[in-house]
């Protein structure tokens, strides 16, 4: 199977619902925002528009380099993929991504880690967001 | 309601004692759902009779539903208070991230009570409750700076509310409104007056939460039906597309748009204004409230140039809708698109209400056109039709207050008219500021009945419309029937809280599904018994502090300008209010 990734197609599209927000958490079948792994913001008030910190599934991962336990694991040929029974909690890999694309699951106390599944895209109501093959290299 | 349901918490701040704790209340959830319905029973118990609205002792009072956060487009929260401008029952409502932030901060009520010594701001992150000093943003010139100020102050950006005043609401305008996220308002019935009273600048609110349900595949399915309907079908396709300013050609074209103080119901340069023309020349930017597909609010680009630095321009970024156009475009007959969008701007910057604002301009010019003021009243101005610049002033000195002709204007038109005559022409209904419609005797008799004295309450423009493209006529008592059902469904609505300009998704079938994935077994007609009660609850408070259907003022200009179902009568629409009054008390 190809692996995909999130991808943020235009940002200049998003009108800053954050449907995408809830949806991820909705994957549980829960209602609300604290385990979505997809962040939407204003970039300084909204008539400046917004900013969508997804994971985009970096070749070599720098959340997965500063994970003490290796609960991070990176996948082929992007992205990573959580082993939650080995997670201590540390926050490291929060601070470590750049894009602030790592968000804090509050109900499990784990990191919020896209699983690239593209639940979000589908309530995604202007194409800002979807998911795309990955296919190795940085596009 | 779902198990453990964090909605049941009612987050209590004394701004006087400074202190704050929670009560549980899930009795008050339980029978009335939230939002409206559980305002209106904390505001009878926690308003003391016949305060001072400005007084520490006026409470206000947010609440969320417990569809918010759960269902797309409950998106709203709702606010109530004694109103300064009308005396009785305030209440507003406002999209933006509020109703969000509060439910997934794990509250379903905030009630603010007292008065802080020195001005301050609420901070509410989830259960972390601070009282910041705001002395160095309180007098500040624009309410954008404020908003900026506690944007960089404050944690969580995404996931909160940023609700603030403007000068107007520290100078106690009876008619200031709040300002949330920049482009949405609890604009009416003066709640920035009573943010003002009590030394509160802001109020910011963050969370997030989770919600689990008994049958979360239910909760997904039912999730699915609403999302498809406001997504897929022509249900939203007005607020989509051009907003509500799409109204603006079509009310004109029917003559039903105010203009020129409603001498006439129909503007020569409507299409100037238009939302057509908005979008095709300004607009720059759609935003959504949080949790809503629909991005109905439109912002307009408007780029200056600075006259001293040639080369430097600003661009400011300021929204729009059909109630602003209306209020400061052809009521005042300013058709120009750009000094319109300045004139909307210096509302926004002082923190007023745009559709106050508009019709007491109006009331005020007409009077100096009259000779029943002059220069000497308006500390120099010659307020005239279309002349932005003028108006632009005039809205600065209602928030300075220079002399007591500009403090009556910041008491309303009702008030104004009092004092200095011209109640004929001034258009307040029930003491607020009339609503941009003039389309027959139920839209006006829905401004006089209603508890908000607002279009929102029960869309009495709707009835004429209909009854107007038929060719038809309603009786006095199907009108006060028709708005008794409507505003008594809208209780419903607003108690969850689903905006209203979703209400053909929300029909009676679909919020009984998606209240039974909370644990709901209720039909459409317990919906229907609850919204009454909750109307009748209102009522009550209104009457309480003594407002008496039996005793409104219905300024005559409405029955001098006639309207697509004719001209009007004075003896139609008191019979309608006289049926009405006799209904709501049998409820």
């Amino acid at each position: 199977m190809v692996a995909k990734r999130l991808s943020v197609v235009d940002v200049d599209l998003c009108v800053g619902c954050q449907l995408c927000m809830f949806a991820c958490t909705r994957r549980f079948g829960e209602a609300g925002i604290s385990r979505s792994a997809i962040q939407v913001r204003s970039a300084g008030g909204f008539e400046r528009g917004f900013i969508v910190s997804v994971c985009r599934a970096c070749p070599d991962p720098p959340c997965a380099k500063v994970c003490p336990t290796n609960a991070l694991v990176p996948r082929k040929p992007g992205g990573v993929t959580l082993i939650p029974s080995r997670c201590i909690a540390c926050k490291n890999c929060v601070e470590a991504c750049p894009l602030g694309a790592v968000s804090w699951d509050e109900e499990v106390n784990k990191p919020a880690i896209c699983v690239y599944c593209g639940y979000c895209a589908d309530y995604c109501p202007y194409g800002v967001i979807k998911l795309e093959p990955l296919r190795g290299k940085e596009k | 309601m779902i198990e453990g349901d964090p909605v049941v918490r009612v987050l209590y701040v004394d701004l006087t004692r400074r202190r704050s704790w929670v009560e549980e209340q899930a009795d008050l959830f339980e029978r009335y759902l939230g939002g409206a319905g559980v305002a209106i029973q904390l505001l009878h118990k926690e308003c003391p009779v016949g305060v001072d609205p400005l007084a520490p002792g006026n409470p206000i009072i947010f609440a969320v539903g417990q569809l918010n956060g759960l269902f797309p487009i409950a998106s709203k929260m709702v606010a109530m208070f004694k109103s300064p401008h009308t005396g009785n029952l305030g209440e507003s409502h406002a999209g933006g991230r509020g109703a969000i932030a509060l439910r997934m901060a794990g509250y379903g009520a905030l009630v603010i009570k007292g008065r802080s010594e020195t001005p301050v701001y609420l901070a509410v992150h989830g259960d972390e409750v601070h009282l910041r000093d705001a002395s160095a943003i309180w007098g500040m010139g624009s309410s954008y700076t404020v908003g900026r100020v506690i944007r960089q102050r404050e944690p969580y950006p995404g996931v909160r509310t940023i609700m603030r005043i403007g000068r107007a609401g520290e100078k106690l305008v009876s008619w200031a409104g709040l300002i949330t996220e920049t482009y949405r308002h609890f604009g009416r019935l003066g709640l920035g007056a009573v943010f003002g009273s009590k030394n509160l600048k802001a109020v910011t609110v963050s969370g997030r939460s989770v919600f689990k349900f008994k049958k979360p595949r239910l909760y997904r399915e039912t999730y699915d039906e609403v999302f498809d309907l406001l997504t897929k079908s022509t249900l939203m396709k007005k607020y989509h597309e051009l907003g509500t300013s799409m109204n603006i050609n079509p009310l004109n074209e029917k003559r039903c748009l105010p203009t020129r103080n409603l001498k006439k119901g129909y503007f020569k340069f409507a299409d100037e204004i238009s939302g057509e023309t908005f979008a095709k020349t300004h607009l720059g930017r759609r935003v959504a409230c949080a949790h809503c597909p629909v991005s109905c609010i439109h912002i307009a680009w408007l780029r200056e140039p600075y006259e001293q630095e040639p080369y430097f321009y600003k661009t400011k970024m300021i929204s729009y809708d059909y109630e602003l156009i209306y209020a400061l475009g052809s009521m005042l007959e300013v058709g120009q698109i750009d000094g319109l969008l300045k004139l909307f701007d210096e509302v926004e910057i002082q923190g007023l209400d745009a559709m106050s604002a508009g019709v007491i301009l109006a009331w005020a010019t007409e009077m100096q056109e009259r000779g029943m003021i002059s220069t000497k009243e308006t500390v120099g101005l010659n307020l005239k039709w279309g002349d932005y610049d003028t108006y632009i002033r005039a809205v600065k000195l209602i928030v300075e207050q220079p002399n007591d002709f500009f403090k009556a204007l910041g008491r309303g038109v009702d008030y104004a008219s009092s004092k200095y005559g011209g109640s004929e022409f001034a258009l307040a209904f029930g003491g607020n500021e009339m609503p941009g419609y003039h389309s027959g005797p139920a839209t006006h008799i829905s401004h006089l009945v209603s508890s908000r004295h607002s279009h929102l309450d029960s869309a009495g423009y709707s009835i004429d419309d209909k009854m107007n493209a038929a060719g038809k006529k309603l009786t006095a008592d199907e009108i006060a029937d028709s708005l008794l059902n409507e505003e008594k469904w809208r209780q419903i609505l607003s108690s969850l809280i689903t905006c209203y300009f979703a209400r053909g998704v929300f029909t009676p079938e679909v919020i009984v599904k998606a209240l039974s994935t909370l644990n709901y077994q209720l039909s459409p007609e317990n919906l229907t018994e609850i919204g009454g009660n909750i109307l009748k609850a209102k009522y009550n408070f209104k009457t309480r502090e003594g407002f008496n259907l039996s005793k409104l003022r219905i300024p005559n200009r409405i029955f001098e300008t006639p309207t697509p179902a004719g001209q009007l009568s004075e003896e139609f629409i008191r019979e309608s209010i006289r049926l009405y009054k006799d209904k709501i008390e049998a409820l």
